[in-house]
């Protein structure tokens, strides 16, 4: 008896390890098993024609859309090349492309002069993405000073009643020190200003989004690119966060996507990033929601 | 060399192997938290509140958060645990509790991030609605979750130990005219306590070693909790959420006083096991 428990235990733990990976680092693994017929005619995907082997990305989950998309349609293409995309956040995949770890490591946030130097990194920023405050759909409050918002995000201001709301405690939601756009809505929509220590963690763009669509009194923080309709994106100082005001520079929390290589890519990493440069690959991110750049 | 020596000497290093490697995790541990011990900080960590940008990085509160949680959850999960552990295995009738117990063995295999997904989608809005205030991810919620998936294994060690009470014992009462409450009460409840016990330390060790419940829907806050209502964040979900952190921080080693907290709670629930099961099988 006491055996076989152990054994479910056992069994569980693994279980409980591939489910942990699962969510903290996102892994998708599309293994394509058709054999596609290679069509003819020149387009940027005809570099991996005949090509075979492995990319393994991480990092930010802002990217995560675009990076699945580019990955399906190169595997779709080339059954002999495999794409695992992750997530984890930009520390992450900083880190783990400094490591060797994988070959593309993705930020939401310019890698620091130190992280550059330490790993030998190259940057390849191909998008530029907002950060905005988002709420719930069913929140009649749907803009605020910058003044409210850091007042909000510092706990100081914990009613949605003095904004217009209902009598309701706002639930502040933010992510870990790990993300790109914490470190870009930190320093360009708070000013560097506290974060309440009450603030709920979240370890994701999709995590905060079905938070803040599940929560009517919740406050977060999300891409640009990643917002629909579960939440609603809130005016900061009378900017809505959108594709156009991003675009326009009226709004102003934003940043660069990067992808990051440890030295000049080669090989499949570097067919990989030229891809994402190309008119398929700016298509591709302008479709998810982000401006593509150069 | 005979078929046996090989196998047995397969089998011997196999068991230094398992048994070398969880010596090696604490020695890692250990070894990697040493900064800290040198720089006395240790036991700062242990009490002291988080406060990232004042460059305090104490765990405090997720022992705080551990401990309430962890604890809550045996509430819950005990009366249930025990009642159902009971109806199995004296008052329904052997089928049923044929039936009650497989059901609960099977429910030992879900994964925890259905009981996780659960309670994202079910728990946390009920408990935001019904309580008023606060995002509903709280100890309560976490807890409720917790103790469903705990409660299975509670279950399975009380029903197996109430089946341990020698036969004689029952038969007595029965002879006597004893009513199946008072079978239950004054015999196989005090003749099983050590099993109960057993079942509780093992439990609450699930509790204190679970990670995705509490990461997903306790809230993470790190805040010090001020009533179960309040976002807390475990141990465990510590670990999840600062690994990404910089390897060469002050906050990142704080990962290894967590596990060492962790696995030090983890060799004392064993041990009380060991001595515990050592007892009962001197019992006559």
């Amino acid at each position: 008896m006491i055996k076989a428990l152990k054994f479910y235990t056992g069994v569980e733990r693994i279980m409980k390890a591939f489910t942990f990976q699962g969510i903290m680092f996102g892994v998708c693994l599309i293994v394509v098993a058709l054999l596609t017929i290679v069509p003819a005619g020149a387009g940027p995907i005809d570099g991996f024609k005949g090509q075979q082997g492995t990319i393994r990305i991480s990092g930010g989950t802002a990217h995560i859309p675009v990076m699945k998309e580019a990955a399906k349609r190169i595997m779709t293409e080339n059954p002999e090349i495999q794409i695992s995309v992750a997530g984890g956040g930009s520390g992450v995949g900083i880190k783990q492309v400094g490591e060797g770890l994988v070959d593309i490591g993705n930020s939401g946030r310019k890698p620091s002069d130190e992280e550059t130097a330490k790993y030998g990194l190259e940057h390849f920023k191909w998008a530029i993405d907002g950060v905005g405050v988002v709420v719930n759909p069913k929140n009649p409050v749907k803009t605020l000073s910058r003044d409210q918002l850091k007042a909000i995000f510092a706990g100081n201001e914990t009613s949605w009643r003095a904004l217009g709301g209902q009598d309701k405690m706002i639930n502040v939601y933010t992510r870990d020190k790990a993300s790109g756009t914490r470190a870009v809505f930190w320093k360009k929509a708070l000013d560097k200003g506290v974060i309440t220590a009450r603030a709920n963690f979240v370890v994701s763009n999709g995590a905060m989004k079905s938070a803040i669509g599940n929560d009517p009194y919740g406050i977060g923080y999300v891409s640009v690119g990643h917002m629909d309709a579960t939440v609603a994106p809130v005016a900061l100082d009378g900017v809505v966060p959108t594709l156009d005001t991003v675009k326009s520079g009226a709004y102003k929390v934003a940043r660069g996507l990067y992808s990051n290589t440890k030295g000049e890519p080669s090989g499949l990493t570097a067919l990989f990033i030229e891809y994402l440069f190309s008119t398929e690959g700016r298509q591709i991110v302008m479709e998810k929601g982000f401006i593509p750049v150069r | 060399m005979n078929r046996e020596n090989v196998a047995r000497r397969l089998f011997l290093s196999a068991a230094i192997l398992s048994a070398s490697v969880t010596v090696l995790i604490l020695g890692f541990m250990v070894v990697l938290a040493l900064p800290l011990f040198k720089q006395g900080l240790f036991f700062e960590i242990l009490s002291q509140p988080w406060l990232p940008d004042s460059s305090i990085f104490g765990i405090f509160p997720m022992i705080v958060g551990t401990a309430s949680i962890a604890l809550l959850s045996l509430v819950f999960g005990f009366p249930l645990s025990l009642g159902v552990s009971a109806l199995a295995s004296t008052f329904a009738p052997t089928r049923i509790g044929f039936l009650l117990k497989k059901t609960v063995q099977m429910m030992t295999g879900i994964p925890t991030v259905i009981y996780g997904f659960v309670g994202v989608f079910l728990l946390v809005p009920i408990v935001r609605e019904m309580f008023g205030g606060g995002s509903g991810m709280c100890i309560l919620a976490a807890s409720a979750m917790l103790s469903v998936l705990i409660a299975p294994t509670m279950i399975l060690f009380f029903s197996e130990s109430f089946e341990n009470v020698p036969k004689q014992h029952i038969d007595a009462v029965d002879a006597l005219g004893g009513t199946p409450v008072q079978k239950f009460l004054y015999v196989i409840l005090p003749g099983s306590w050590r099993g109960i016990l057993t079942g509780v330390v093992l439990a609450l060790g699930r509790a204190v070693g679970d990670t995705l419940i509490a990461l997903m829907i306790a809230g993470n806050a790190v805040a010090l909790p001020s009533s179960v209502l309040d976002s807390v964040r475990t141990l465990t979900s510590h670990i999840a959420l600062i690994i990404a952190a910089d390897f060469d921080s002050l906050e990142f080693k704080t990962i290894f006083a967590c596990g060492i907290l962790l696995y030090l709670l983890t060799t004392i629930s064993v041990l009380v096991i060991r001595v515990l099961s050592s007892k009962t099988r001197g019992m006559p």
